[in-house]
């Protein structure tokens, strides 16, 4: 029952996309050429892989807010390695980058694993945590286009059949998680624990190491973002994807993951990137400051949290009708 | 905080009559540690800087905290239900935008008081509605409202600031009542005991334990568990107004982004004080201590000219120690048992 739900919300909210569009592309026919589009795509592209790494976080029951710290330490740490070993190629670059993520993925892992704190404390404190090390290792300089080798700064705009590499990550990232999550233990445990964990216990999966898992996996894509994020706007400094983790969740949320856990999807996640990405790139076009986009995305996470709400609530059986609002 | 209560449910049907014992025995010794790292941390100071024991400079010590403090007593009442409220610095940017607007309007101190405390009052009631009667979980509603609140802030204001408040609004951040005690610091003081005793004097607070610890069972003896919860966000986002009115009246300017990231130190300080993220523990004392900790770190460590980003790793590492090492603690008993 759940899925026609689910499939039917995602019906709803590629509809809203297509209506923006629309309705952009109304007033300003030049925002839906196909490179305009493709530029929107590649500008929503980091949010689309960190969104997705943050739905494996919260369909276990729990979240990450420490994605967009990660992602600027990270992006600072392989910086300065490039600047102090500019012949470092760029593959080494990747899996370094990927293996820092995983490993800050790992400590909040371990965190709500083993000492069984609130995946929101955890998260709050080490989001602090990472950006202050960033700040440490860096003694608050930034580091700029010069400083960083070409081949670094060219990797993420490197353009393959017509797209930039930054985009194909995204687009295999995608593949990944739709694989992931339909076709391997590990995806239909991250349901099965978010959904009902004492059955989960019983049908033998562990769920600690499921949720540590699931931040490892978030935390690697972080960490993956953060190369790709530092070499495209080829700077890094400390306040880099500030408040980007709010981002991330919104377009979760509205992306109808549900954050008590267990649902979500795939394409959820994606569209979700997607409304805010058009969003976001919209704003400018149609003359808006782009400080509304705070309270836009802000507004957007609410009424898409009061839409999930109400259409997944009836679940089993309601013996006292009010008790479910006290829990 | 539906995030933490089903953690709990998910770890096992054996555990709430062990953990609550175990808790209140814990309990009765955490305020008295608390006062020996305050202690402690005072010591450290006087002898780590010769400007830390200066009257004045400990006055000043407590402007890092009172405001803050403030808001840290709503919130542990409202942690101790089970729920949470991560608006409430973003309530600030608001409620201060809302009062630097309305002194572009022309408006005088005593409208400036009510404006600031009714914006934080209707924020109170916007996160409230959201969570008793939609029945959203508290976490997402108010990392929504977060940005909304401040993002509303930076629509008004942009990167422009609100300045010109009257010479009499001054008095709420700047005044001093008697020699070295500010204003501040007695109004902290005052609704320091107004809170303990709300929370450990009264029927209200009796029911914000019985929901934290069971809302099913409190809902069952006859307890308005929506009710309460709501009055818990409306008094959270009057405090967060009260804070707006003395932080907005001692910097003398308002920017969208003041009060940035004190979400994260009020949650700090209220989980310090002792207070259990699961809801259902804690203790108003236990908030004033650790408010007085926090306070003297941070003024210890600026008089080191420790900068500001280094003492965020500080307390973010607080934060995730407090809760942690209770637990593995607990742990290690528990092997020691078995």
């Amino acid at each position: 029952m759940s899925g026609s739900i689910l499939k039917s919300r995602e019906a709803i909210l590629g509809g809203a996309i297509i209506v923006l569009v629309i309705a952009i592309a109304a007033r300003f026919p030049a925002f839906v050429e196909p490179s305009n589009l493709a530029n929107v795509f590649n500008d929503t592209a980091p949010l689309i892989i960190l969104a997705l790494g943050q739905m494996a976080v919260i369909l276990t029951r729990c979240i990450d807010l420490s994605v967009a710290a990660n992602l600027a330490l990270t992006g600072m740490a392989v910086a300065m390695l490039n600047t102090m070993l500019p012949g470092l190629p760029v593959p080494v670059i990747l899996a370094i980058a990927l293996t820092l993520g995983a490993v800050m993925g790992l400590v909040n892992g371990l965190l709500v694993w083993k000492l069984d704190i609130p995946p929101i404390v955890v998260t709050l404190g080490t989001m602090t945590i990472y950006r202050g090390i960033i700040f440490l290792i860096s003694g608050g300089e930034w580091i700029n286009a010069h400083e960083m080798s070409d081949a670094f700064k060219a990797f993420p705009r490197e353009v393959v059949f017509g797209l930039p590499v930054l985009s194909w990550i995204a687009i295999l990232v995608v593949a990944c998680f739709a694989l992931l999550i339909s076709r391997t233990p590990l995806g239909r445990a991250f349901f099965a624990v978010g959904g009902n964990p004492h059955a989960a216990v019983y049908t033998g999966i562990n769920v600690g190491l499921t949720q540590c898992a699931a931040y490892v996996i978030s935390g690697a894509l972080a960490g993956l973002t953060g190369y790709l994020w530092v070499a495209r706007y080829a700077v890094a400094y400390v306040d880099i994807a500030g408040g980007f983790e709010l981002e991330v969740v919104a377009a979760c949320v509205i992306g109808g993951i549900s954050i008590a856990g267990g649902i979500g999807s795939v394409g959820g996640a994606l569209l979700g990137a997607l409304f805010l990405g058009i969003v976001k790139n919209a704003l400018p076009v149609i003359n808006i400051s782009p400080f509304w986009q705070l309270a836009i995305s802000g507004s957007a996470i609410i009424i898409a949290v009061a839409f999930n709400v109400t259409s997944s609530r009836p679940k089993g059986r309601v013996i006292l009708k009010k008790a479910e609002h006290a829990t | 905080m539906s995030l933490a209560t089903s953690e709990t449910s998910a770890t096992g049907r054996q555990i709430p009559d062990r953990l609550k014992s175990a808790m209140q025995r814990f309990l009765g010794s955490w305020e008295l540690l608390l006062l020996v790292v305050a202690v402690a941390v005072f010591t450290i100071n006087s002898f780590a800087s010769p400007y830390f024991l200066d009257p004045w400079n400990l006055s000043d010590a407590t402007f890092n905290f009172t405001e803050k403090a403030m808001i840290a007593f709503a919130m542990a009442l409202l942690i101790i239900s089970g729920e949470i409220d991560l608006s409430v610095a973003s309530i600030i940017a608001i409620a201060s935008t809302a009062m630097g607007f309305a002194v572009q309007m022309g408006a005088d101190t005593p409208v400036l008081v009510l404006i600031g405390l009714g914006v934080g009052l209707a924020c109170g009631a916007f996160n409230g509605v959201l969570v008793t009667r939609l029945g959203l979980p508290s976490i997402v509603v108010t990392i929504g409202t977060m940005s909304l609140f401040r993002g509303l802030s930076y629509i008004v204001l942009g990167d422009k600031a609100y300045t010109g408040y009257p010479p009499g609004f001054a008095f709420f951040g700047q005044g001093y009542v008697w020699w070295v005690i500010s204003f501040e610091f007695v109004l902290f003081a005052f609704l320091a005991i107004v809170f303990a005793v709300l929370l450990h004097r009264t029927t209200f607070g009796r029911a914000v334990y019985s929901i934290g610890n069971n809302p099913v069972g409190a809902l069952f003896s006859g307890i308005r568990v929506p009710r309460v919860k709501f009055a818990l966000f409306l008094l959270t986002g009057l405090m967060s107004g009260v804070a707006a009115i003395c932080l907005t009246s001692r910097l003398g300017a308002t920017r969208p982004s003041i009060a940035f990231g004190w979400e994260l130190e009020v949650v700090t300080m209220v989980v310090l004080g002792g207070v259990s993220i699961l809801g259902g523990a804690g203790s108003i004392p236990g908030v004033v201590i650790a408010a007085f900790i926090m306070g003297m770190v941070t003024f210890g460590f600026g008089l080191l000219n420790v900068p500001g980003i280094v003492m965020s790793i500080f307390i973010g590492l607080l934060l995730i120690a407090v809760i942690a090492l209770p637990r593995i603690a607990r742990q290690v008993m528990a092997r020691r048992k078995a």
